[in-house]
């Protein structure tokens, strides 16, 4: 086995036991079982309100596993010192960054399934109460298939995040890294209002400031389908494959540059 | 070929945010480390040592000068096969088991699961991990911690093995322990670097010492060879001697010191011929126990390199 695939088992083994992942993915799943609750409140629009609120409670969850066990990668490995050993052994630094990067992607990705799991439970069970008249006026069936696609491009926008903050940890302390990761998925998410600062009449050095930003900042807004999904939208085959293949290469280059980062620095 | 080659090695860094001004960690270090031998690196803290080895590790990267180990390039991955490191309070992963871990470090050598979990089981016992193997390693005391490190270092049977103040946090017995395991390995060829200030293992273990003051090497060789010219005393022993000649003798020198039976120790000066002492003992009756020197101990040539380091960076920052 090559020396990437053994760190991603590593860090696989070891983050997917990690206490503030456990919690976090159990608190997910609790909000998932209680929209199920809130949604008895509202009339008619219940089965909205739950693949609504379960798909946002995915995200936000998502987000915070792979900032937080993300920036532990690298900065929390290099302050805690764990790394000398593992860089001591028969492996390079870019072998490192790539194998700590693949293990937090599988275990953001069984985190993700997880929580997709218990998703497709609660709806199951809405449609098991359900009385079959009611049905009738969903848009699409409780247990669409289709809600897939969103947890499939919520896997991507985890696995950007991740490689964001892994780039950060590699050369800043854990704190600033997950600042730093968390206020890149904020802007990401406002990348074409960034953009039309300009035509929202904005001064000119602010609309630059915001072209600039959209342009170097991945946007983060096709990889959001929730609309879409829960509305019986569809969402095409070609938007999937566009939206998960400029990430890839986004992820692509954070990657190269975490790694030549990594290459030269010293760790006091 | 040498174990370990280093030539005028240094390492500087800068110190301060606002107004950075540079320290030297490390300056100049020459040395060489010979196959199948035990090299102490001692000193102080803060001399370097801790430095010298992240260097040799090639966790950081040297200002100057240049370090081979088995005639490579530190940091070439062919070389890191071969060698072993114990960093100074080992840290690892939280969630994994002592188990896991040098499983996990074994696999990077390209032993298979089974040859991994071989190995990392007979290491565990070697360093006296029992059934807490399968605790995770957040349960681990410093010196269980300390032990797994120990293991770790020579999962791939290392015919180098850099230990970075192997002893700290080990209780007597498991001191007692790598003691043992640092002489085990030296007997099968394995060159043992280890850093200490712990003087007492240095005299235990090492054939040749290196003393690091203050980044500065200030000296290196066999033990034997900086502590054979350092006699501060002759010590006599004698038995049977009468009353008045010991009273006599007590005024003349600092030290007589009664050891029981009716014999006596001596220490005389080196200004003083101890043969004339001798004979006038023996015609009083005495009989000769034992003459011999009392040599510096390796405590006393420490001190003795830390204070000289000390003054001679005074007088060039004077």
């Amino acid at each position: 086995m090559s020396a990437v695939l053994i760190v991603a088992r590593g860090v696989f083994k070891e983050s997917i036991r990690d206490r503030v992942a456990y919690n976090l993915v159990f608190f997910a799943v609790l909000l998932m079982a209680a929209s199920f609750l809130l949604a008895q409140l509202t009339a008619g629009q219940d089965v909205k309100i739950i693949k609504d609120l379960g798909l946002a409670a995915a995200t936000a969850i998502g987000v915070l596993i792979a900032v937080f066990i993300g920036i532990g990668l690298v900065a929390r490995e290099v302050e805690r010192r764990s790394i000398y050993s593992l860089i001591s052994k028969p492996i390079t630094r870019s072998q490192f960054i790539l194998g700590k990067y693949l293990g937090l992607s599988l275990t953001l990705v069984a985190n993700l399934a997880v929580m997709a799991v218990a998703y497709y439970l609660v709806l199951a069970y809405l449609d098991w109460v359900t009385p079959d008249n009611v049905k009738l006026g969903w848009e699409a069936p409780a247990t669409d298939p289709r809600l897939l696609k969103a947890f499939a491009l919520i896997g991507v926008e985890l696995m950007l995040v991740t490689a964001v903050a892994l780039f950060f940890s590699t050369f800043s302390s854990s704190f600033l890294s997950a600042a730093l990761t968390l206020a890149v998925y904020v802007i990401g998410h406002f990348g074409q209002d960034l953009r039309a600062l300009g035509a929202a009449g904005a001064s000119p050095a602010l609309a630059t400031l915001g072209r600039v930003l959209y342009f170097v900042f991945p946007n983060l807004v096709p990889l959001n389908v929730t609309a879409e999904v829960v509305h019986a939208q569809p969402v095409t085959l070609q938007h999937m494959l566009l939206a998960t293949g400029s990430v890839a290469l986004y992820i692509a280059l954070l990657l190269v540059a975490a790694a030549l980062v990594f290459e030269r620095r010293d760790f006091k | 070929m040498d174990a370990i080659r280093t030539e005028g090695l240094t390492k500087h860094y800068t110190r301060g945010f606002w107004r950075p001004r540079p320290y030297a960690a490390l300056e100049d270090l020459t040395l060489r480390v010979e196959q199948g031998e035990v090299f102490g690196f001692i000193g102080p803290n803060g001399a370097g040592k801790t430095t010298t080895l992240k260097l040799l590790m090639q966790l950081i990267f040297p200002t100057s000068g240049h370090a081979e180990v088995l005639g490579r390039p530190v940091g070439d991955v062919l070389v890191r096969r071969r060698i072993g490191y114990l960093p100074e309070n080992p840290y690892f992963y939280d969630n994994l088991t002592a188990e896991e871990l040098l499983v996990y470090f074994a696999r990077m050598f390209g032993y298979g699961s089974r040859e991994g979990a071989a190995r990392a089981s007979r290491l565990l016992d070697e360093v006296g991990i029992g059934a807490e193997r399968r605790f995770q390693l957040r349960k681990f005391s410093k010196g269980m911690v300390q032990r797994v490190g120990i293991a770790q270092a020579i999962i791939n049977e290392p015919d180098v093995v850099f230990l970075d103040e192997p002893m700290s946090g080990l209780d007597p017995l498991g001191r007692r322990e790598v003691r043992e395991l640092i002489l085990r390995l030296r007997d099968r060829g394995c060159a043992v670097f280890f850093s200490s200030h712990v003087l007492s293992d240095a005299e235990v273990l090492c054939s040749r010492v290196a003393v690091l003051v203050k980044g500065r090497l200030t000296a290196a060789g066999r033990l034997s060879d900086l502590l054979a010219h350092r006699a501060r005393a002759w010590e006599l022993v004698v038995s049977g001697a009468r009353r008045e000649v010991i009273d006599q003798a007590r005024s003349r020198f600092t030290n007589v010191t009664p050891l029981g039976e009716g014999r006596f120790s001596l220490e005389l000066p080196l200004t003083l011929a101890p043969e004339q002492m001798l004979s006038e003992l023996v015609e009083s009756g005495a009989r000769l126990v034992s003459l011999n020197p009392v040599r510096e101990t390796l405590e006393d040539f420490f001190v003795e390199q830390v204070r000289e380091g000390e003054r001679d960076r005074e007088r060039n920052v004077s």
